[in-house]
């Protein structure tokens, strides 16, 4: 076991010197100058070579390179250009909002989904799961723009059920206020896609021969479908669920920019719209980072879950 | 098909699944949904249709004419008042620069050695277009107080937006899916066919670009490229989207290149080339079709989120992102129609697509259920 994580510990890290070679090349050929973008509109000859000094890239390529290896690894990434403000900071005091928007969302939509994607997949062929199916289809092809877009007016401007957009102070508030109308439009937008997926996960697993040997041997419908198949379609959807992970954390900041949560998906728009570099680059890097690692925590969940799964 | 004993043909791949295909009613009306907006692309593409779709035909926020008169004229007194109706001003006809003053103190501050570069007015033409376009214009030209789909705020009609939205909106995703396909298919097949070292090495590429969450990885490259535009979006989409289509086209090339007739063509001869792109490829060509028009869905609704956030088409012009984008604010004021009208064309587009691409994978591969 222990070997095993070792293993692929060290297996992730040509990938990720590869995505630090991309994220830099990225940012220092394909980028420009930042001096440029850093001086404005008020900038002379000197300005421009103070600043090119204090970034270091007046330094050859590979200093440059170093000096971002250095930054990763320590993680200070310096200042954001926009603010000032410490990267590691920015990152710090946002992780909170997202999590507390993302983390029920997520849980939610896979309760429901799963509940759902179980049901169609019993009735299968039937009028329900046909309807289910068309209304999943037509809802998965409207913009997810459209659902914040709608709901945000008929609900929160409208009807006035919930605030519009903020954020509080306390958890509570935040939970029980602010995120509400977001996790919904989440819940319904993310519902559609999981539960198409989720129905052939148990389709495949509900013509086996074993449910029939379940079914033969008179075991209770329930049980059937709660215990024997549910744990054999849960791996595929705990793989969905873990690659869903990294990209939830930047994948809700269309949710965050419109009810004002100032969360990371946010910051990374704000940081895209001002050419935030040092942001935007820490988030790559570090959002790659918590991609390899919960992939790796994806294997060893099989491993819980299903016996027969060998770590190799 | 490969028990065809007498000299007659046997059907190929393709013939079979159109015959499978003829007989799928939903992919049939799902293809002809297809077809009428690639018609409806082409045509707004060549200016046969909405080629005026900049003309401020109606009134500011005109309604469909199917709500009534009554809305209408309410709309009307409304706007009469001190709406932004740009024209109907006549100091704004004559198009103002608001960066002359900019400009002015600019070259005025410059050191004299620096005089041999110029300082370009960057609304120049635009400028000109619209002085240009208020002199042809009739300044007591007639404005429509409904049309069929409702006007935008500056009395554009909404239906001829919306077709030159799905031009935009479809080209990119076409585009971007035919570069991504092309991509993930030549990587694909070179990585699957010669293995080893170049296997490797496309394999650590994909694991590079799938460890960074897909938009993320497009937000960041839009962040340094930092232009907006059409081209931009289909090269951001284009390059990222490739790792999906390079995977399976990698397992059939590994499947295919130790099959028989692989074989047979190297036996007479033929280069690695030859055999890659003449010989295996038209049995995997399915794959790619079917991916092809998987990705153009992903690709025309990211276009959608990227031009709303205002990372994509250029600010002239109209996508449905861009639409969508500017009914926020107007439904605010109670006017759904450009909301509505370019979610139902997009909701209309994206289902038959995939619905299309369901059907053309149950004619291509009957095998799989």
């Amino acid at each position: 076991m222990l070997a095993y994580v070792v293993r692929r510990l060290w297996q992730t890290v040509p990938t990720l010197l590869g995505v630090v070679l991309l994220v830099f090349f990225l940012f220092t050929w394909v980028g420009g100058d930042p001096a440029y973008l850093l001086a404005g509109k008020i900038s002379n000859p000197e300005q421009i070579d103070n600043i090119r000094r204090q970034l270091g890239i007046d330094q050859p390529i590979y200093v440059q390179l170093w000096i971002f290896i250095k930054q990763i690894v320590s993680g200070d990434f310096g200042v954001s250009w926009a603010t000032n403000e410490q990267v590691s900071d920015i990152f710090l005091t946002r992780l909170g909002p997202s999590l507390t928007v993302l983390v029920p969302l997520l849980v939610v939509d896979t309760l429901l989904a799963i509940a759902a994607a179980m049901l169609v997949a019993y009735l299968r062929g039937s009028l329900t799961d046909r309807m289910v199916m068309i209304g999943c289809t037509v809802g998965q092809s409207i913009s997810i723009l459209v659902y914040i877009i709608v709901f945000q007016y008929l609900l929160a401007y409208r009807l006035g059920w919930f605030p519009v957009q903020g954020w509080g102070n306390s958890f509570a508030e935040n939970l029980f206020t602010f995120s509400l109308l977001p996790i919904i439009v989440g819940v319904i937008v993310s519902l559609a896609p999981d539960t198409r997926l989720y129905r052939t996960f148990f389709l495949d697993e509900i013509n086996q021969d074993y449910v029939r040997t379940a079914r033969a041997k008179g075991m209770s419908e329930t049980r059937v479908i709660w215990v024997h198949v549910m744990r054999n379609a849960s791996i595929p959807i705990i793989t969905n669920v873990m690659i869903q992970l990294p990209g939830l954390l930047v994948g809700a900041f269309l949710i965050e920019r419109f009810f004002s949560i100032p969360g990371i998906g946010r910051e990374v728009l704000l940081a895209v719209e001002r050419s935030d570099f040092p942001v935007i680059k820490a988030v790559t890097v570090y959002v790659a980072i918590a991609t390899m690692i919960t992939n790796l925590l994806a294997d060893l969940l099989y491993k819980a879950v299903d016996p027969r799964v060998q770590l190799k | 098909m490969t028990t065809a004993t007498s000299h007659a043909e046997s059907p190929g791949l393709w013939v079979l699944a159109w015959r499978r295909f003829r007989h799928d009613r939903v992919g049939l009306v799902s293809f002809d949904i297809v077809l009428f907006f690639v018609a409806l692309m082409a045509a707004s593409w060549t200016g046969l249709i909405a080629s005026d779709w900049a003309r401020e035909v109606g009134v500011s926020n005109a309604p469909p004419t199917f709500t009534g008169p009554k809305v209408a004229s309410a709309r009307l007194e409304h706007a009469a008042a001190p709406e932004p109706l740009r024209r109907d001003k006549s100091d704004e006809s004559a198009a103002v620069d608001p960066l002359a003053g900019v400009l002015a103190e600019i070259r005025a501050s410059r050191p004299p050695a620096a005089a041999d570069t110029e300082i370009v007015d960057p609304l120049a033409d635009v400028l000109a277009e619209i002085r240009g376009r208020s002199g042809s214009a009739s300044a007591d030209e007639t404005r429509a107080a409904t049309l069929i789909f409702g006007g935008d705020k500056w009395g554009r009609d909404v239906l001829k937006k919306t077709i030159k939205g799905t031009e935009t909106s479809m080209f990119v995703g076409l585009a971007a899916a035919a570069l991504a396909a092309l991509l993930g298919t030549v990587f694909g097949a070179l990585a699957g066919y010669y293995g080893r070292w170049i296997d490797d090495f496309f394999n650590w590429f994909y694991s590079v670009f799938t460890s960074i969450p897909y938009l993320l990885l497009i937000l960041s490259i839009a962040a340094v490229l930092n232009q907006k535009g059409t081209m931009t979006v289909i090269l951001i989409l284009g390059l990222t989207g490739w790792t999906g289509i390079f995977r399976l086209i990698r397992a059939e090339y590994m499947k295919h290149k130790v099959r028989e007739y692989v074989q047979a063509a190297d036996a007479i001869g033929a280069s690695h080339m030859r055999r890659m792109f003449v010989h295996i490829f038209p049995n995997v060509s399915h794959v790619v079709l079917v991916q092809l028009s998987l990705h153009v869905v992903l690709f025309i609704k990211s276009e959608v989120v990227l031009s709303f956030l205002g990372f994509g088409v250029g600010v002239d012009t109209v996508s449905w992102g861009s639409m969508l984008n500017e009914a926020q604010t107007e439904l605010l004021l109670g006017n759904w129609w450009q909301l509505a009208a370019a979610t139902a064309a997009m909701a209309m587009l994206v289902t038959a697509f995939g619905l299309l691409t369901d059907a053309w994978r149950d004619a291509l591969d009957p095998k799989l259920k």
